[in-house]
This record gives structure tokens, C-alpha cells and sequence, in this order.
């Protein structure tokens, strides 16, 4: 097979470096490596990344296919450099079954842009009530370690217990979307400042809070761990940092929307803005940022959420809630994390591939960048600057809030085991 | 509704020789004593008249016509204005106009001689909005007029009843009414329009009366 | 220059001011025999209603025809197409009539904004009331009464409220009213006060430019105005308030709270009232109370708001900068 040599690579931001790739795996990495029979990928000033690992991805095939498919999600997931993408399960159907979670599996496989591990519904139709077949989706094909009925919160606390208890049988995980519902029903934006002005109802960070508390406290007495999804607060990051502090088994993740964006925006009444958990206010923005670099929030995952226009070209309180991330993930993060200061590109590597590979159980992302290892790479050009057209996204669905914004850095080349899915920041 | 009347006075000074005046304070003054003892002969002493004044100058010299026939025939004449504004027929030549009072006397105007009266009569288009909103208000006996000047280029059949002054002009012509109420002296001011001075502005066209800013007609 | 009137925010004090001068104004037509002009003649005015407002609905129409502009009222309510299609389809069917403004009623938030802003229709947009936001004709006509009242009719020709205390009473949370009548009398001068339960006040009030107070009868003593808004009896039961005698009690207007009013002070009420919880019938039939006068202003006051937006080839109200709404960014 084909080997392909990466020249003058700045490996996690590192002394320039060649890397050799050989087949599926990486065969050598060190300084001045000779180019016989290799492909030859000229990365001087680049930062070579291993894979990124999506933990909170939305797929919507089956059922929604006018947004997303498997092949065009994974396509853009490609295309912002993840090798690995943690498919949700609020489809139509519901994955809450081994035949559905198999379904995207196979379709993932099929794809061959991306790795897609399908998550698995806590509940039946994330209706809340009765425990899904969690083990049969763990025994199925797609191997399922993650369960979650994101969009809906599992807000009964006897199922969530049962739930976190559940899946220790095969070392799995619960990823709540907290969200207090009796306290956010009709909720249109952050309750805040600015709600108050517009007239929309508010979706109070308490309602987010509430649920974490309790969650983290649910897990501790049961000796499992929790994943909580997309933190949107200040107050929820305390939450977090005191749990850990307590040595319980929690992990937490961030969108790079929330690291950038904030509640002001939702004075233009545009959709584009409207999103669950809220945009929030420029100190939650602060705290989330704080938190990531700190390793309270040990990972960045993008929510990416499509929608067809027409759910976007109305009225704020008829529109969908949601915003594509795969292909901008990367530049939001090393603009808010990266240039700031606060992080450092092996920082990046931890909270976008090593962490949320861990906390899935991917054993086969989030690796090293040394021989003998699966050669999952991403290379990114930090230098580049460029302003985001969705015209030119490979997803379905076009519904980015950062149209006509300067985002720095993109990503030039993407190896899946050895094979190019992205060149010169092109589909290959 | 004359907001412009100060920009046009300052870009007049700069684009073009400064407006001269034609007729003064003790002018205008003998030349509505004329017109009130007119009014008094035609109208029989001047019984049921009422005065409506045009905003905004014609209002002013409907007032101090109102004081000499009282003068005159020793009784109070009644005395009002006309906002012709939303009559108008240029109204989308410009942006919305800021509206002037209509005051109409307490006695109404049914079965009266209105006499309107305004400053300058150009086109003859403000005085046809004025007949058009004294009909919403009622029906006058007679409908009169009376200006201060009449500067000719009538396009539309209207003549005044009461005339201060004929001057005649021509369309590159501006004639300024300048009354102490509003400008701080009485004075009738001829003036050269130029093109500068008011760029865009649709009024350059000769049909032109009615969006020029009262007092410059 | 602004083509839309959305938000009461968006208005500086020169703009109200000459919105209250213009009603004035047309307030004398409806004393004329013939009680029409005809400024508007070939314009036309669309309302769009996707909430039932028959008060607000026939107030614009009988502002439009006043001005002698064509009305097509287009009740959107009922409509079998989902909410967000309707808007923007309907949008597009009413540009294509030809519609030069559109006077629209919607239940969610924002919803005028996002008709102004979004490219579907060329003509002006006309905030009739949106969800619990802002409606901001109301708030002038309210601002109106309160000119006419506390200042004169004759006298007030180019005068704001400065000074004037003004205590608005009831639902804060859920009131499009409130919000507009802050803005608004903030702008004109005026001291605002809002009282309310603590449960039907915003989070995020502190931001607005008033003072807001739990105990209604620390405020009437000194109130030039007491406005007092509906309250809908269904609050009860999302727990707003424990029964509607509490809330009568507590935060309603009855004869003796309002003979600690000023003498000059007046009552007003957006309509439709709630007799026996927010206001007694002693209190809503008294001399004091400007409810009818408002629903007669209300036509002056639209009768301006067309006449300034549609009147000449462009609107005569000025963007005022001061505005926190921003165009969308693209």
C-alpha cells in the first residue's frame, strides 16, 4: 500500500518533523526521513493533530435525511479534521435500538470519510420513561459505550440513576443533556438582560445547573461515571469543578459556540443564533474558556446540529434550535483557546481527540503520534485566515452562525488509517 | 414646514449674488391696509367673513389683515388657518412633511365668505389644495383669496381675489417672504435660484410651486 | 432613515414628539364633519394579524382609511401551514400585492423585526404587537393621553413628559405594553415605575432605565399616571399568584387607593379591562379613567405613524443611533 510522507510538520505545535505513514499505520517520526516510493505532503508550519474525535454529533439519518446523512455529515466532519464522530440518537426512529445503532454503523462504515460510533438513547423514543435496550445496543455491531437522550434531558432522577448504574456492566457512559424541563418550557434564549428586552422566555441557567448537581451527586452514589453534555454557564462549571474536586467520575464537554458567542447576538431576532443550551452571556463565555483550559471541561465537541433552511427562514420562535460546527470546530477553538493564549496546541490535541476518545472508548482514535500507531492525523494550517462562506460546506445543511465572520486556521489534509479523506483542504 | 428656509438663505449666500429686497416693512404694511379697505368695499363691511391663513406666513398676514378690519369696521373678524399639507399633490416628490394647525373659528364656516390668504401666489397648486381641505370642512357662501405678491406662472386656472403686489418674474427667480413674526423683519426678497443650492430637490422643474419651502415661492 | 416602526426604542425624543405633534393634528380631522383626507389615496395598507386583535385590528383600519389608503385586512390565524412557512409565504404574497406597508399582529417575539430585516418584503413594517416584546403604537398613544392630559392639547404642541411620574401596574413579564411604554416615556422625559409582584417581574429589569417597586400604594401618592395592565386569570394557575383576590388586593386599583392619587392624576388602561381584578368598575367608570379616550387616541396616533412612514417618497422619522437593534449581519 501507499505510503505518504509529511514534511516539516509541527507535530501538537512542536520542532518541525517528518512523519511517515505506511499503509494504515504510522511507520516513522523523526527529522529528515527519506521520501523513496513516498507521497510527499509539504507541511512546513502546519500542526499536525491526531485525528479529532467528535463526542456530540447529529447525523439525523435516518429520518431527516433533507438535513444530514451519514455521508454528507461525515463529509464535513472530514472536512473540519475529525477522523471519529459520536453519532446522537435523536433520529426518526430513535436509535434506541441494536438494529438502529447498527443501521448508522453500517452507514458510517459505508462512508468512508469518518469513523461513525453510533450513541445510544437512554430511554424509549427519549420519551424518559423506561430504560432502552442499552445492553443490546452495547452488544450490537456498533458496539455502543455512549447513551444519550440529548435534546431531551433524562430528568427523572430514578431513571438517570438506574441509567448511570446500568451501564457500568459495560464500562458505558450517560451523556446528559441537562435541562430542568418544567423550568424552560417555551424557552426561547438565555433568561438574562437581554431576554428581558426582547420579549422572549428564558431559559435560565438553573435549569441547567439544577440538573448537573443533582447528576453529579447521582453518580457518585452510585459509583458510576456521567458525561454532561454541552456546559453552557458559569455556575455549571463550578458544579463540575467541585465534583472533580471530590475525585467522582465526571466528565464534561464544550461547543466552540459557546466558547465564542453570546446572547447579544439574539438581538438581531436571526434563527442562525437559536440554539439549545442558549447562547449565553460574555462571563459564562469567559468561564467556559477558563474551564477548558484548566481541564475542569475536559473536551471540546460540536453539537453540530443541522437544519434545513426553511427552519432557519422564519420567525425566531417557530425556527429550529441548532447550528452546524464540524467544519468551523477548529478554527473557533484555536481562535477562543489557542490565540488567546489560554491553550496550546498539545492542549487542543488533549481536549479534541485524546479526552473525548477516552471518554467514548475509542480505542482506535486519540492515540500518539509515534509508530506503530493508527495513522488518524490532522493537519492544520494556523497561519491561514479566512472568512466562513457555508456555500462551500460539505454538510447538507448550511445553518452556521459564523457566515461572513474571519475565523483564523484550516484544515489542509485529513488521514483516515492512512488514507487521505481531505487534501489541500479539499474532499479527496 | 419652511426648515429648509435657512440652509437655502446660507447656500444663497455662497452659490449666487444675495436675494434683493423689492418691497420693505412700510410696503407691505400700506399695501394690506389696501387690501382690508378692498375687502370692506367688496364684501359690504366685511360682515360674515372669516380670514384663513395659509401656514405658515399666510397665517401672520391673515392675523394683521384680521387687525386693520377691525380697525376699520370696529368689530372682531374671525380669524384661522388652512394646513394644506396633506392635500397637497407633490407629496411623494419628498419626504413626509411635518404638519402645520388648522385652526378653523369657532363659528365654523358654513354659509361664509372665506377668505384665504398666503404669501405668494406661484403655481396656483397650493391654493387648489387649499379649496380641496376647505371642502372636508365645510361649505362656504364664497371662497376668496388674497396675497401678498403674485409672481405669475399660474398652471392652473386660480387667480386672487386681493393682490399686495404683481412682480412679475421668472422661473430662475426666487421670491422670499420675510415677515417679523417668523424672520424677525417685513421684506419681500427677489433672488436667483441655483442649481447648487438646492441639489436634487424636485422643485427645480418650472412646475414647481408647491414644494418650495414657504416664503420662497 | 427608518422605514420601519418596530420597537418604541428605535424612536429618539424628536421622533416622538413630532409622532404626538402629527396626531394632533389628525385628532382635529375626526372633529370635522368629513372626517377624511386624502393623503394615502393609492397607497396600501396590509394587516396582518396572525393573533385575534379586533381592537388593534379595526384602530389601524379606521387610521389607513382615514388617510384614504386601501386596507386588506389578511387574518393569518387558523392557517393550515405550519407557523414559519406562513410568515415568510405570506410575506412574499403580500409583496407581490403590491403591499406599501404592513401592519402585523404576531404571537411570537420579534417576529415584525425579522419581516423588516429579512428581504421578503420591500414595504414599510409596522409593529402591532409581538408576542411579549413591544407594541409600540399603543405606548404613543398612551404617551399621547398623558400629553393631552397632564399638559393640554393646545399647549402641548412640541412638549415631552419630562418630569412626570408615570406607574405602570400589573403583568411586567408578559406585557408588550410595559416594555414599549419604558422605552417610550423614558425617551419623552418621564420618571417610570413599574409595579408588580415579584414573580411578574423580568429578570433582567435592572437593566431598564426605571425604578420597579412591589407595593403599589408607596407609588400612587406621587404618580401623575397610574396605567394599569391586564392581567390574565390563567397566570394563576402557572402559579404567578396565589388567587385572584390576593392579586386584586395587592397590585389592583380600587376608589380608596385611588384618592391618594394626585388630583390632577389619571388612570389608564390599554384594554380590554378585567373589572374586579386589576381595576374596580368604581375606578374604570370614573372621570379619571382615560380608557375610551385612549381607544380615540389610538386612531390619531396611527393616523400619524402611516402618515410619517408612508406620506412622502421616504419616512420622516430619523434612525436614532441610540437604537441597541442591529440589522442582521449579513
Amino acid at each position: 500500500m501507499s505510503k505518504i510522507l509529511i514534511r516539516g510538520a509541527k507535530i501538537l505545535g512542536g520542532e518541525p518533523q517528518d512523519v511517515l505513514i505506511d499503509g494504515e499505520t504510522i511507520a516513522e517520526v523523526g527529522t529528515d526521513l527519506g521520501a523513496e516510493g513516498a507521497r510527499v505532503v509539504e507541511a512546513a508550519g502546519q500542526i499536525l493533530l491526531p485525528g479529532l474525535v467528535d463526542l456530540h454529533t447529529h447525523l439525523r439519518e435516518p429520518g431527516r435525511e433533507d438535513s444530514e446523512t451519514v455521508l454528507t455529515g461525515t463529509k464535513a466532519a472530514a472536512v473540519g479534521g475529525f477522523t471519529a464522530v459520536h453519532a446522537m440518537a435523536n433520529t426518526f426512529p430513535v436509535a434506541d435500538t441494536a438494529g438502529v445503532v447498527e443501521q448508522v454503523w453500517r452507514l458510517g462504515k459505508e462512508s468512508g470519510y469518518c469513523d461513525v460510533q453510533p450513541i445510544g438513547a437512554v430511554t424509549v423514543g427519549l420519551e424518559g420513561r423506561q430504560l432502552a435496550e442499552l445492553g443490546a445496543m452495547h452488544d450490537s455491531a456498533a458496539g455502543v459505550r455512549v447513551f444519550s437522550d440529548d435534546g431531551k434531558c433524562v430528568d427523572d432522577a430514578v431513571i438517570m440513576r438506574r441509567a448511570l448504574e446500568y451501564v457500568k456492566a459495560f464500562d458505558g457512559v450517560v451523556a446528559q443533556h441537562a435541562q430542568e424541563p418544567r423550568l424552560t418550557e417555551g424557552a426561547q434564549m438565555n433568561e438574562g438582560i437581554v431576554s428581558a428586552e426582547l420579549g422572549l422566555s428564558g431559559w435560565p441557567a438553573v435549569a441547567e445547573e439544577s440538573i448537573i448537581a443533582r447528576d453529579v451527586l447521582l453518580a457518585a452514589h452510585v459509583g458510576s461515571r456521567v458525561h454532561i453534555c454541552h456546559l453552557s454557564t458559569a455556575g455549571s462549571v463550578e458544579i463540575v469543578r467541585w465534583a472533580k474536586s471530590k475525585g467522582w467520575n465526571v466528565t464534561a464537554e464544550v461547543t466552540p459556540h459557546h466558547l465564542l458567542l453570546t446572547d447579544e447576538l439574539v438581538r438581531s431576532y436571526n434563527p442562525v443564533y437559536k440554539v439549545n443550551p442558549p447562547l449565553r452571556t460574555e462571563a459564562d463565555v469567559m468561564a467556559l474558556r477558563e474551564a477548558l483550559a484548566d481541564g475542569t471541561i475536559d473536551c471540546v465537541a460540536t453539537d453540530h446540529a443541522p437544519h434545513p433552511h426553511e427552519d432557519k427562514d422564519c420567525e425566531w420562535g417557530a425556527a429550529a434550535m441548532g447550528m452546524v460546527g464540524l467544519e468551523t470546530a477548529l478554527s473557533v477553538v484555536q481562535h477562543t483557546m489557542v490565540d488567546s493564549g489560554l491553550l496550546d496546541w498539545a492542549g487542543v490535541a488533549d481536549r479534541m481527540s485524546f479526552r473525548p476518545a477516552h471518554i467514548g472508548r475509542l480505542t482506535g482514535h486519540g492515540r500518539a503520534i509515534s509508530p506503530g500507531e493508527p495513522a488518524n492525523l490532522t493537519l492544520h494550517d494556523s497561519a491561514y485566515r479566512g472568512v466562513v462562506d457555508p456555500a462551500g460546506f460539505a454538510s447538507r445543511s448550511r445553518n452556521t452562525p459564523y457566515e461572513g465572520r474571519e475565523l483564523p486556521g484550516r484544515v489542509t489534509h485529513t488521514f483516515l488509517r492512512g488514507r487521505a479523506t481531505v487534501v489541500d483542504g479539499k474532499l479527496a | 414646514m419652511d426648515a429648509n428656509s435657512s440652509d437655502v438663505r446660507a447656500s444663497d449666500a455662497r452659490a449666487q449674488r444675495p436675494a434683493r429686497p423689492v418691497l420693505e416693512g412700510p410696503d407691505i404694511a400700506r399695501m394690506l391696509t389696501r387690501i382690508a379697505h378692498e375687502i370692506v368695499e367688496r364684501a359690504k363691511g366685511a360682515d360674515d367673513v372669516v380670514l384663513l391663513g395659509i401656514p405658515t406666513r399666510g397665517v401672520f398676514l391673515a392675523r394683521r389683515l384680521a387687525a386693520k378690519l377691525e380697525e376699520i369696521t370696529g368689530r372682531a373678524i374671525p380669524v384661522g388657518s388652512l394646513d394644506i399639507t396633506m392635500y397637497r399633490d407633490d407629496l411623494r416628490l419628498g419626504p413626509a412633511r411635518t404638519l402645520a394647525r388648522t385652526e378653523i373659528p369657532a363659528d365654523g364656516i358654513e354659509g361664509r365668505v372665506v377668505l384665504l390668504v398666503d404669501d405668494v401666489l406661484f403655481s396656483g397648486r397650493t391654493i387648489r389644495a387649499a379649496l380641496d381641505a376647505l371642502g372636508d370642512i365645510g361649505r362656504p357662501r364664497a371662497v376668496q383669496l388674497a396675497v401678498l405678491v403674485d409672481r405669475g406662472h399660474r398652471e392652473l386656472p386660480i387667480r386672487a381675489d386681493y393682490v399686495g403686489k404683481n412682480l412679475p418674474t421668472s422661473l430662475r427667480e426666487t421670491v422670499k417672504v420675510h415677515l417679523t413674526e417668523e424672520d424677525g423683519r417685513d421684506a419681500v426678497l427677489l433672488g436667483v435660484r441655483s442649481a447648487a443650492s438646492r441639489p436634487g430637490a424636485p422643485d427645480e422643474s418650472p412646475v414647481a410651486e408647491p414644494t418650495t419651502p414657504a416664503g420662497e415661492r | 432613515m427608518k422605514r420601519h416602526l418596530i420597537s418604541a426604542a428605535d424612536l429618539s425624543r424628536d421622533d416622538a414628539v413630532l409622532i404626538l405633534d402629527t396626531a394632533e393634528e389628525m385628532a382635529r380631522v375626526a372633529d370635522r364633519p368629513i372626517k377624511k383626507l386624502p393623503t394615502l389615496r393609492g397607497r396600501t395598507v396590509v394587516n396582518l394579524f396572525f393573533e385575534d386583535s379586533t381592537r388593534t385590528r379595526i384602530s389601524f383600519e379606521a387610521a389607513a382609511k382615514r388617510l384614504s389608503a386601501d386596507v386588506i385586512n389578511f387574518s393569518a390565524k387558523g392557517s393550515s401551514v405550519s407557523k414559519g412557512e406562513s410568515l415568510k409565504d405570506t410575506a412574499l404574497t403580500l409583496e407581490a400585492m403590491g403591499a406599501d406597508a404592513v401592519v402585523i399582529r404576531h404571537g411570537d417575539s420579534g417576529a415584525p423585526h425579522r419581516l423588516a430585516t429579512s428581504g421578503w418584503i420591500g414595504g414599510s413594517v409596522v409593529n402591532a404587537g409581538d408576542g411579549t416584546h413591544e407594541h409600540p403604537t399603543q405606548a404613543l398613544l398612551d404617551a399621547f393621553t398623558m400629553r393631552r392630559r397632564l399638559v393640554g392639547a393646545d399647549a402641548s404642541t412640541g412638549q415631552d413628559l419630562a418630569g412626570r411620574r408615570i406607574t405602570v401596574v400589573g403583568d411586567i413579564l408578559h406585557s408588550r405594553v410595559a416594555r414599549s411604554n419604558v422605552h417610550l416615556l423614558t425617551t419623552l422625559g418621564a420618571d417610570v415605575t413599574l409595579v408588580a409582584p415579584p414573580t411578574l417581574v423580568p429578570i433582567g429589569v435592572e437593566n431598564w432605565p426605571c425604578e420597579v417597586s412591589y407595593d403599589l400604594d408607596s407609588v400612587v401618592g406621587t404618580s401623575d399616571a397610574v396605567m394599569m395592565l391586564r392581567v390574565q386569570r390563567e397566570r394563576m394557575n402557572a402559579a404567578f399568584f396565589p388567587t385572584e383576590r390576593e392579586y386584586a388586593r395587592r397590585y389592583g386599583l380600587d376608589g380608596e387607593r385611588m384618592a391618594k392619587m394626585p388630583e390632577h392624576a389619571i388612570v389608564m388602561h390599554p384594554g380590554p379591562m378585567n373589572r374586579g381584578m386589576e381595576i374596580t368598575a368604581e375606578v374604570a367608570d370614573s372621570p379619571r379613567c382615560t380608557a375610551v379616550e385612549q381607544v380615540t387616541n389610538g386612531v390619531s396616533i396611527r393616523m400619524a405613524v402611516l402618515y410619517l412612514l408612508l406620506g412622502g417618497n421616504e419616512p420622516a422619522l430619523t434612525a436614532t443611533g441610540t437604537s441597541t437593534r442591529t440589522e442582521e449581519s449579513k
